[in-house]
């Protein structure tokens, strides 16, 4: 019998027409088909969602945590990125 | 008993006792994913057992629940196709006999859809999209085996080879068919006859597997005559209720 283990796939999951694919987890399968079948039973049994992708997790490119610092600490000092500077006028609603 | 009766308790019957056999599998699987893959199949078919078993508790009209009719009856009472009482044994084995018997059901379900009878058209509706499920799975797999290591393609041909013989039972028709054909309650089976052998083979050449050549059929469970296997299956699925009678939860 082969030992050879299946690869890793990230699963993503659309629980909604309109909502983004949100990441849910990751499972085993032999191949692409198999594991949206895989996915479709360990993480859509519940009704959770409208649509799956999944993607091998070999495939997925990470940053270095190493370099968490220059990437993501300068903009933490950048308030004014952020549009809460403006007066809403009266009767503006769901802003 | 009248035949719709004896119609619903075969369709359930077959639900039944495949639902048993793969939820032996339960914390057995090959790989975790295929363990909650086959359970959940499982529960699909005892599912719609459970439709069907309250269906007939209705129709047979003789103060029986559903609960009744599944657990309380006698070996040769049960008309479940022997196919589906036959050992799990390999995953090749296991295999193939979900795909002789979801590719049959799916057109059984699409078929029976049309049935005059309100309730068996509607359990046919909401069974078929869960069958047609199951019918992928074991599609998908019946393919990766077959066409896979030639370990797995054996262990898989095996499986077909020693399971077809028990396919033709699927299309068993007697005086009970007939009558409720006439109404246009019951499917004649042989109208998906050639659909069945065309949908077996989309996917035999793709799995490179054949059927055996050997034409031996063997039948008998329709009416009651079964393999030693639903004897030791029915020990265990009626157990509960033998042991403690109307027990519920």
């Amino acid at each position: 019998m082969s030992t050879k283990e299946w690869p890793l796939w990230e699963v993503f999951i659309r629980s909604k027409q309109g909502l983004s694919h949100k990441h849910v987890g990751s499972l085993h399968a032999p191949d692409a088909e198999m594991a949206v079948n895989n996915a479709r039973d360990l993480y859509t049994r519940r009704s959770e969602g409208v649509s799956i992708w999944v993607v091998e997790s070999s495939q997925v490119f990470a940053n270095d945590p190493a370099d968490s610092d220059p990437l993501f600490e300068p903009s933490q000092s950048k308030i004014y990125r952020h549009p809460t500077f403006y007066e809403v006028p009266d009767g503006i609603e769901h802003m | 008993m009248n035949s719709l009766y004896k119609y619903i308790l075969r369709i359930a019957d077959d639900s039944l006792i495949l639902g048993q056999r793969l939820s032996e599998l339960c914390g057995h699987g090959p790989a975790i994913e295929e363990d909650i893959a086959l359970t959940n199949i499982a529960l699909d078919l005892i599912g719609q057992a459970t439709s069907l078993y309250e269906y007939a508790a209705i129709v047979g009209n003789e103060g029986k629940s559903a609960d009744d009719i599944a657990f309380l009856r006698f070996e040769r009472e049960y008309t479940n196709a022997l196919l589906v009482e036959q050992p799990n044994g390999d995953f090749g084995m296991t295999i193939a006999r979900q795909w002789l018997f979801d590719s049959f059901r799916v057109l059984f379900y699409e078929a029976l859809q049309q049935s005059k009878d309100a309730q068996l058209a509607a359990i046919a509706e909401k069974s078929l999209k869960e069958t047609k499920y199951h019918w992928k799975h074991s599609s998908e797999w019946l393919i990766r085996l077959g066409d896979g290591t030639s370990e797995s393609h054996e262990r898989v041909q095996n499986g077909i080879n020693y399971l077809h013989k028990y396919a033709e039972e699927l299309f068993f028709m007697d005086e009970v068919d007939a009558e409720l054909i006439e109404k246009g309650i019951a499917l004649d089976l042989t109208t998906i006859k050639v659909a069945y052998e065309q949908k077996l083979n989309e996917v035999l050449p793709l799995s490179t597997l054949s059927l055996p050549t050997n034409n031996w059929k063997q039948t008998g469970g329709r009416i009651g005559k079964h393999t030693e296997h639903l004897g030791h299956i029915l020990s265990e699925l009626q157990y509960m209720q033998r042991a403690y009678p109307n027990m519920e939860w």
